[in-house]
């Protein structure tokens, strides 16, 4: 980086930061608003089940709800890791 | 009369609203729904004319018409205070739903609900039986986030929305600075709709007019010389149907010299 690099180089705007983070977190949160109140809790049931025989991270379950005209559809997206080690009972 | 966040502007908006609404001849209710909290009174200027309050009317205690505020400058507008009762609960969905209807019932036109912040119980019963929602957020992230949350509840949380229906949503912009927005330390009104995503109904600029109308008790709208009586006065007259160009959205020129020499 040269010298004129360094003394043209501008601080991004907080403005344009703020909105950055803003549209990140709220796309996130609008995902999970869709689906009904116990969606939260059953994808924690879920996850405990499956840990009881597979160890995985709480970001390998997918849980996808969507709403139909006839039926809401809720999707289930778990995936094992590579060399799923089963856990000894 | 809805944000998420608090202190956002909702309860000087609501008696802005509801001041603007009157003095086009509509009759027009405004009911303050933050129990235990109770301050749209102060704002309006009446509280010491509070005898009974929204609480006292749901549990047969008094009758709409000795609960209601008249006010003082205003012809066809009414106040109907809340309780400071510190029973989150005394504000049932039945007893709420009557109190709307007798209003409906007493020919008023407008009955403008003044929500508190949160997400609890007397915010569920401000937006319940509404017909029109409008959000007012300031451009700051918290108050974006929140009102995004509110925008959910709306959709899905009213008795429109339960029926199959919806709310027709308006924005309202309070607390904006052109002049933080030009040197990149505030959100741009562009990068708020984006955002939300929600029709724009004002852009309240800030304004010291909204301090001293607190500290006098009188609804800003009154004060036609300050930016944000006027731009309240804007807003009403766009709900109202008519189409008024935004005003105070951009940094305001200093001077002649200025304009002359440029800058």
């Amino acid at each position: 980086m040269g010298l004129f690099d360094y003394f043209s180089k501008k601080k991004p705007k907080s403005a344009q930061l703020a909105k950055e983070r803003l549209q990140i977190i709220i796309a996130h949160e609008r995902v999970n608003r869709t689906g009904p109140d116990y969606l939260p809790q059953m994808r924690r049931d879920i996850m405990s089940v499956i840990n009881k025989y597979v160890p995985i991270d709480e970001d390998q379950v997918n849980v996808q709800f969507e709403k139909g005209d006839d039926c809401d559809i809720l999707e289930l997206n778990i995936s094992l890791p590579e060399q799923a080690k089963a856990v000894r009972h | 009369m809805t944000s998420g966040k608090g202190g956002v502007g909702k309860t000087t908006s609501s008696a802005a609203f509801a001041t603007g609404l009157a003095l086009r001849g509509y009759k027009t209710a405004v009911i303050d729904f933050d129990v235990g909290l109770r301050n749209l009174d102060l704002i309006m200027g009446c509280e010491r004319r509070v005898v009974y309050d929204f609480v006292n009317v749901i549990n047969g205690e008094a009758n709409l018409r000795q609960a209601l505020i008249k006010d003082k400058r205003t012809d066809n507008l009414y106040i109907l205070p809340a309780s400071q009762t510190r029973d989150k609960d005394a504000l049932t969905q039945e007893g709420v739903g009557k109190v709307l209807e007798d209003l409906k019932a007493d020919s008023f036109d407008f009955i403008i609900c003044d929500s508190p912040a949160g997400i609890e119980r007397g915010a569920a019963m401000a937006m319940y039986y509404a017909d029109d929602a409008v959000i007012v957020t300031n451009p700051e992230v918290s108050s974006v986030r929140d009102s995004d949350r509110i925008l959910g509840l709306l959709q899905s949380r009213t008795q429109k929305a339960e029926q199959g229906g919806t709310i027709r949503e308006h924005l309202l912009i309070t607390r904006y600075n052109p002049e933080r927005v030009e040197s990149g330390d505030m959100l741009g009104l562009e990068d708020v709709l984006d955002i939300l995503a929600v029709p724009l109904i004002g852009v309240i600029p800030e304004s010291g007019g909204v301090l001293q109308a607190s500290n006098s008790g009188n609804p800003v709208i009154l004060d036609t010389e300050s930016t944000a009586g006027q731009a309240y006065d804007d807003f009403v007259r766009r709900f109202l149907g008519e189409t008024v160009p935004h005003r105070f959205l951009e940094v305001e020129k200093k001077g002649i010299f200025k304009r002359l020499f440029g800058g």
